[in-house]
């Protein structure tokens, strides 16, 4: 083995792990995004509306990622859609994403009791106070640990953007395993580079899951960063 | 109709329902309901399980939607609003909330936030609604708990404490909104026994300080001392109401005498009660 060739090519790998980094979290904030707004209109809309989103979230649910973004690249130009690879690789995945961040947005939604909504509804407090006062801070604990397990999936479906050109991670090492045919090298940075990126998430979500779950946990274990905030009872 | 619409002088009449009904599909849950209440008084709603007096109560803060008649909160109509063909159209949740705006209320469950400290829950509306500073809604949210005797606890989670006491944060959460009319949902139905007195304490206190209460309750004692008016509800009719010593002592329908035969010897009620709450059972 020969880890040289990964330092000969360390300018090249490090930009396609920023690629996959940006793709990542591009695809994850657009299908966030879009996703929390399907929970939304799912739950306060009429049948009809309802029936087209829910659609939307079968279709895509049903069919796998590479067919999509293939559709999307290849297919679009005919329809008028002409995108450029990255272009198509963010939308791609925020479509893709999206009907999944709205399943678990709507889980997190339905658990939250009524009576909640009702006492801000009473108060004065708009719909969309209600939502982001309320209820999302509330949800955030129950559905943390789903939210940080499809996020590290999408990340892992980011490869498949390699296959219509997006320079990241997998495209360049790949293109450098070919060049040089230090296939085992290419691939074995290739997996660390995923596991990286895979601990940098968990981590992340751990860190929000015990800031969210603050009022749950408080007076078990204090950390040090959390402030107390309750005098011994 | 027209005379309905039009703002009344401000004054007597804080909530009135006109010939209100409400079905749940097939089952009508509410009949024709008439009822007006008048600035500072207290009304306690009675009657067994499922007779429609928590869903009264809930429409008359429409979080359940009446199907026929009317609701006027101090003289505006609640939840429709008149489209120009003379029919009515749900309110928008903004105009819901400007009619509702001296309106609190206090559920059974309490609902407090529990992601909020208390005092955070009673700064909420008032920093996100009222658009209060910071350090206002925090002075003015601590006086409030100081009201309702929490003070202390204004940093504690509220989970963190008793149900008595969430409740009585809950009165508090209300309270700092300044409200011209609190209704009040079985605010004691969730509490072990002993934590009743503290919260039927706290909206005595309030009733006597001339607020406009509604309150839906089985706490019989409480309806016989603090109220103005008892309503018997059954089968989401008004069957009889009036004075609580009237109603109490002598019911005109059998369905009260026996409904409050169920509950206890009546005149117990108003000779020797040694506790000012928590008379049944």
């Amino acid at each position: 083995m020969d880890l040289t060739v990964l330092t000969e090519h360390a300018s090249e790998i490090g930009s396609g792990f920023l690629v996959t980094l940006w793709t990542w979290g591009g695809g994850v904030l657009a299908g966030a995004i879009v996703g929390l707004i399907i929970a939304v209109i799912q739950l306060s809309a009429g049948p009809w509306v309802r029936g087209v989103l829910r659609c939307y979230i079968e279709v895509i649910r049903a069919t796998p990622f590479l067919v999509q973004l293939f559709l999307l690249y290849y297919g679009g130009p005919s329809l008028g859609l002409s995108l450029s690879p990255m272009a198509a690789g963010l939308i791609g995945l925020g479509i893709y994403g999206s009907v999944y961040f709205a399943e678990i947005f709507r889980t997190g939604f339905t658990s939250i009791p009524r009576g909640q909504q009702e006492a801000a509804a009473m108060l004065g407090m708009t719909p969309w106070q209600i939502i982001w006062r309320v209820q999302i801070p509330q949800m955030l604990v129950l559905i943390l640990p789903a939210l940080v397990n499809f996020t590290t999936i999408l990340g892992k479906e980011t490869p498949v953007l390699s296959i219509i050109t997006v320079p990241e991670l997998t495209f360049v090492l790949t293109g450098i395993g070919a060049e040089t045919f230090a296939y085992v090298e290419t691939l074995l940075a290739l997996c660390v580079g995923y596991f990286l990126l895979a601990e940098l998430c968990s981590r992340l979500g751990q860190w929000l899951e015990r800031r969210a779950s603050r009022y749950l946990t408080q007076g078990v274990r204090q950390r040090g960063a959390l402030k107390p905030r309750e005098s011994a009872a | 109709m027209n005379q309905s619409t039009a703002k009344r002088s401000a004054g007597d009449v804080m909530l009135e329902a006109r010939g209100m009904s409400k079905r749940f599909g097939e089952h009508t849950v509410l009949q024709d309901i008439n009822l007006s209440i008048q600035r500072s008084e207290v009304v306690c709603l009675i009657g067994p399980s499922g007779s429609g007096k928590s869903t009264l109560l809930r429409s008359l803060a429409f979080l359940e939607n009446y199907d026929d008649g009317e609701v006027f909160v101090e003289g505006e109509l609640l939840g429709y609003d008149r489209a120009r063909d003379g029919r009515r159209v749900r309110s928008r949740p903004s105009r819901l909330s400007d009619v509702r705006r001296n309106m609190g209320m206090v559920f059974q469950q309490f609902n407090l936030w529990p992601h909020l400290s208390v005092v955070e829950n009673v700064m909420e509306a008032l920093l996100r609604v009222r658009g209060m500073k910071s350090a206002d809604a925090r002075r003015l949210a601590l006086t409030t708990l100081e009201k309702v005797g929490l003070a202390e606890k204004a940093d504690a989670w509220p989970n963190r404490l008793s149900g008595g006491q969430q409740q009585r944060v809950a009165i508090a959460r209300s309270l700092a909104m300044s409200p011209a009319i609190m209704l009040f949902d079985e605010p004691t139905s969730a509490l072990d026994p002993e934590l009743v007195g503290e919260v039927l304490q706290v909206m005595r206190q309030l009733a006597e300080e001339g607020m406009t209460m509604v309150v839906v309750t089985h706490e019989m004692g409480f309806a016989a001392k603090v109220a103005d008016r008892v309503l018997f509800l059954d089968q989401g009719h008004i069957v009889e109401q009036g004075p609580p010593t009237r109603l109490f002592r002598h019911p005109q329908s059998p369905r009260l005498a026996q409904f409050l035969g169920n509950y206890l010897e009546r005149n117990t009620l108003f000779e020797a009660a040694p506790a000012p709450n928590h008379v049944d059972d």
